[in-house]
């Protein structure tokens, strides 16, 4: 882990622990949650930083941030493409839709378009399993989308940053 | 996402509010008659007044109203469905026709197929419903029926009475909702609210009786003996998965002399295909929270936690707003109702790990550390959160336990089997005409479930198999269609109840493909802790992989590999189920087994056919150009997303095997049926 940390992201890690109390172990999971929420994904310096306030080291954080899917140490792109796989989408053919997805962005599942622009990660169910197969772009729902229409949707998302 | 609009409409009288200045009602100093007193009130001083208005306030929040109100199923799925287009316009419309009318965004109703789903209630006239509602079709809605009067019948799906509905409407001209067959065979417990009322709204809660079964625990005074008397009676078992009876976990956990004790729900759905318990936090969050008030109080639990996936954002946000109104009033929180009981009510977001419906990996997660289960015993109802007694229940579970105590454990016990009890909400999914949450009594049979709740196989394929209880569950074929679904019957048949996910296949999937999709999602989630469970599943999906691993790509010693592999799935399968440490693990075989068990022919022809009879297993497809059928007409290659196929206009096209993905987009658009597939 890195010493030295900046400065900036040091002060917005240090604004989201204010709400949590030092040395209490049961907030870690939620204090990342909140790093993420600001940062988009989990800054090496702030996991050191957050493992600093609640006693608990550097290891032990990042075994946690590593374990649960929700935490990237990566960062992301622009648009978050979430591509659901839950077996209702499964039988109704997301695992073909995702191949296509990755195809047109030339990434592979949880990773980022070189321009920056698309992450592309899977999800284990959304729960919207009766407009199945489902695809989410930064928390739109496309609902029973099938391989042909993926150019247009990832399209819409592309011109609306040209604009 | 705004629940009612109170500027379209005078102020409503709050339900929760005290009736005047005589009502010494706070969190801070309680009245034991809080909850009572809204329904029947007051009851410390008689005043005509006072009366009325709590009856008003009452009769507002059972939708009685001298205005329409406009319901819109704001669920989820509902959103996902174009909700949020109509919620856009309607403000406008109804401004434009300068009309007043109550909005209300409620949550799912379980109709999935038909959202998005728009409601309306006149004064005194029934509910009137109407289905797959589009801006244009909300437009002609306001139109006709709220601007001239006239019902349109040609929109509407049905009605359902409200109590306050006169006897000659016109909306009764149409089906009575609950008449259609996807709900006429569904008994509604669990989701009796769902979709009814809104989930933001306590008043509406407690106009319904909400609460009233905790406050008459409360007032017995003999710390929660009563609700562990009905709960053990009703014989209500766990609906997580593992069907454990709540009435003995709680009597367990009860017997505990440790303080503080702590009751956790598990609302950490992982099943994929599963979207039960989403829709009842969505839709009535405060049947899961009184269940919970009931359960800390038969446990003597004083503080409880409610773990949520974080993929569910509008099941936590209802739930922190719900928690947050109970606390103002003091229905959670130090000395409820002036009692003595104590119960303090925190939100946990998961963090998207599917072993973390395990109870003690989910534990682990609470204390802040990797989900990871340890050995049982000790028990959690000994040793839990923190070393304290801990007692574990599921959403489902917690939605049953009001009407439980409210109606009786006999009345409870009197719905279901002999061993099975009460109903259970499936969320039917798949290649499903009615897809959406059902809530059946338990014994109902797979076929009555499948065919006449759920209107049968999508464009009238034929049934294969019906996938039940997730990635530890098993497939169904149509022999066991007859089966009972209960917790025992369904152990019996190689599935199990599980969380309540019920995928319906037809003859276009394939078994290999799905047992495969099963074990790549226990490969990906399985916490790695057990070796069994680790290293067993990865080989698992090695060997399915092979299965379907095209001719061309292999070698002759991979094909001896494949051969024999194959014939180790079982040996492999079982060695896991017995050494591994969780549920997860032992559970993580079963969709291989089960569909080897009933679907064997169907891995036969992939391993010695080397072909995929429901045409689901793309890799084993080559897909080509028939030459003297192409018209060269490009459409096809206009389609590919791979851009592999080439060729000019007007001469025959040719696909480039290499770079194919095999999703037959080509052979789909081919107007000619010159693509072929073998």
């Amino acid at each position: 882990m890195v010493t030295h940390v900046c400065k900036c992201t040091r002060d917005a890690v240090d604004e989201i622990l204010t709400e949590y109390p030092a040395g209490k172990r049961e907030t870690l999971i939620p204090i990342l949650q909140a790093v993420q929420e600001t940062f988009g994904y989990l800054p090496e310096d702030a996991l050191d930083v957050v493992g600093k306030h609640l006693g608990v080291s550097a290891a032990k954080v990042y075994g946690v941030a590593t374990f649960y899917n929700q935490f990237r140490l990566q960062p992301v792109g622009q648009h978050i493409v979430r591509v659901c796989r839950g077996t209702a989408c499964h039988v109704r053919g997301s695992k073909l839709l995702l191949d296509t997805i990755a195809g047109e962005l030339k990434v592979q599942p949880g990773e980022t378009t070189a321009d920056g622009e698309f992450t592309l990660e899977t999800v284990a169910c959304l729960g919207a399993c009766s407009i199945a197969p489902v695809v989410t772009v930064d928390g739109d729902f496309h609902g029973a989308l099938q391989p042909r229409h993926v150019g247009k949707m990832l399209k819409k998302y592309q011109k609306h940053e040209e604009r | 996402m705004t629940s009612t609009s109170p500027t379209r409409v005078p102020q409503l009288e709050p339900l929760m509010a005290p009736c005047c200045s005589r009502c010494t009602h706070s969190a801070e100093t309680p009245c034991i008659h809080y909850v009572t007193c809204r329904m029947s009130g007051p009851q410390c001083h008689e005043d005509p007044a006072c009366t009325q208005r709590m009856a008003a306030a009452r009769a507002a929040a059972l939708h009685q109203l001298t205005v329409p109100i406009i319901y819109l199923g704001a669920g989820t799925c509902g959103l996902a469905s174009g909700m949020d287009q109509v919620i856009s316009i309607l403000h406008d419309a109804l401004d434009s026709h300068g009309i007043e009318a109550v909005i209300k965004e409620v949550g799912c109703f379980g109709l999935c197929h038909r959202e998005p789903m728009l409601d309306v209630k006149k004064p005194g006239r029934p509910r009137v419903c109407f289905d797959n509602v589009d801006v244009a079709k909300a437009l002609a809605i306001i139109e006709r029926y709220l601007v001239h009067d006239e019902v349109p019948h040609d929109l509407a799906m049905g009605y359902i009475s409200t109590p306050d509905s006169m006897s000659d409407c016109p909306e009764y001209l149409l089906p009575n909702l609950y008449d259609l067959p996807v709900l006429s065979r569904q008994r509604r417990i669990v989701l009796q609210n769902c979709g009814l009322i809104d989930p933001n709204s306590l008043d509406e809660y407690v106009a319904r009786g909400g609460y009233a079964a905790f406050a008459r625990a409360l007032a017995a005074g003999d710390n929660g003996q009563m609700v562990l008397d009905e709960v053990l009676k009703s014989g209500l078992r766990g609906r997580g998965g593992g069907g454990f009876p709540t009435g003995r976990k709680w009597q367990l956990t009860r017997q505990q002399t440790n303080t503080p004790k702590y009751l956790v729900c598990n609302a950490d759905e992982g099943d994929p295909g599963a979207f039960m318990d989403r829709s009842v936090l969505e839709g009535d969050p405060h049947r899961v929270i009184e269940g919970m008030l009931l359960g800390a109080l038969a446990i003597g639990a004083s503080y409880g936690y409610i773990y949520c996936r974080a993929e569910y954002p509008q099941a936590i946000a209802r739930l922190l707003h719900s928690i947050e109104e109970l606390e103002k009033v003091g229905l959670l929180g130090d000395n409820i109702l002036g009692s003595g009981f104590s119960f303090h009510l925190k939100l946990k977001q998961g963090a998207g790990a599917f072993v973390c419906g395990e109870e003690t990996a989910l534990l682990a997660s609470i204390e802040g550390k990797r989900g990871m289960p340890r050995v049982r015993p000790p028990y959690p109802a000994q040793s839990g959160l923190w070393g304290q007694p801990t007692c574990i229940n599921n959403v489902e579970t917690f939605a049953n336990v009001s009407t439980i105590v409210d109606k009786g454990g006999d009345w409870f016990a009197g719905v279901g089997t002999q061993r099975s009890k009460g109903t259970k909400v499936f969320a039917l999914t798949g290649k499903i005409k009615h897809g959406g949450l059902v809530e059946v009594p338990m014994g109902m049979t797979l076929r009555e479930v499948v065919f006449e709740v759920g209107g049968g196989i999508l464009n009238d394929r034929p049934f294969k198999a019906v996938q039940i209880g997730g990635p530890s569950g098993g497939c169904l074929p149509t022999a066991l269609l007859e089966t009972p679904v209960d917790y025992d019957n369904l152990i019996a048949a190689g599935a199990m109840m599980g969380s309540g996910g019920l995928v319906v296949m037809d003859d276009q999937t394939c078994m290999v493909d799905l047992a495969r999709f099963f074990m790549e999602f226990i490969r990906n989630e399985s916490c790695g802790k057990c070796i069994p469970c680790r290293e067993g599943t990865t080989r698992m999906l090695e060997i399915l992989e092979r299965i379907v691993r095209p001719y061309r790509d292999e070698t002759t010693e991979q094909t001896l590999q494949r051969f024999k592999s194959v014939i180790m799935l079982e040996e492999l399968a079982q060695v896991i189920k017995d050494t591994s440490l969780c549920g997860l693990g032992q559970t993580a075989p079963n969709p291989v087994l089960a569909t080897l068990r009933y679907f064997r022919d169907e891995y036969e022809a992939h391993v010695f056919g080397r072909t995929c009879p429901a045409g689901a297993c793309r890799s084993l497809l080559t897909f080509t150009i028939d030459a003297d059928k192409c018209r060269g007409c490009t459409l096809c290659a206009r389609n590919c997303p791979a851009g592999c196929i080439m060729g000019s206009a007007k001469q025959p096209h040719i696909i480039d095997d290499t770079k194919c993905l095999r999703c037959g987009v080509c052979q789909d658009s081919c107007r000619f049926d010159a693509v072929l597939a073998e």
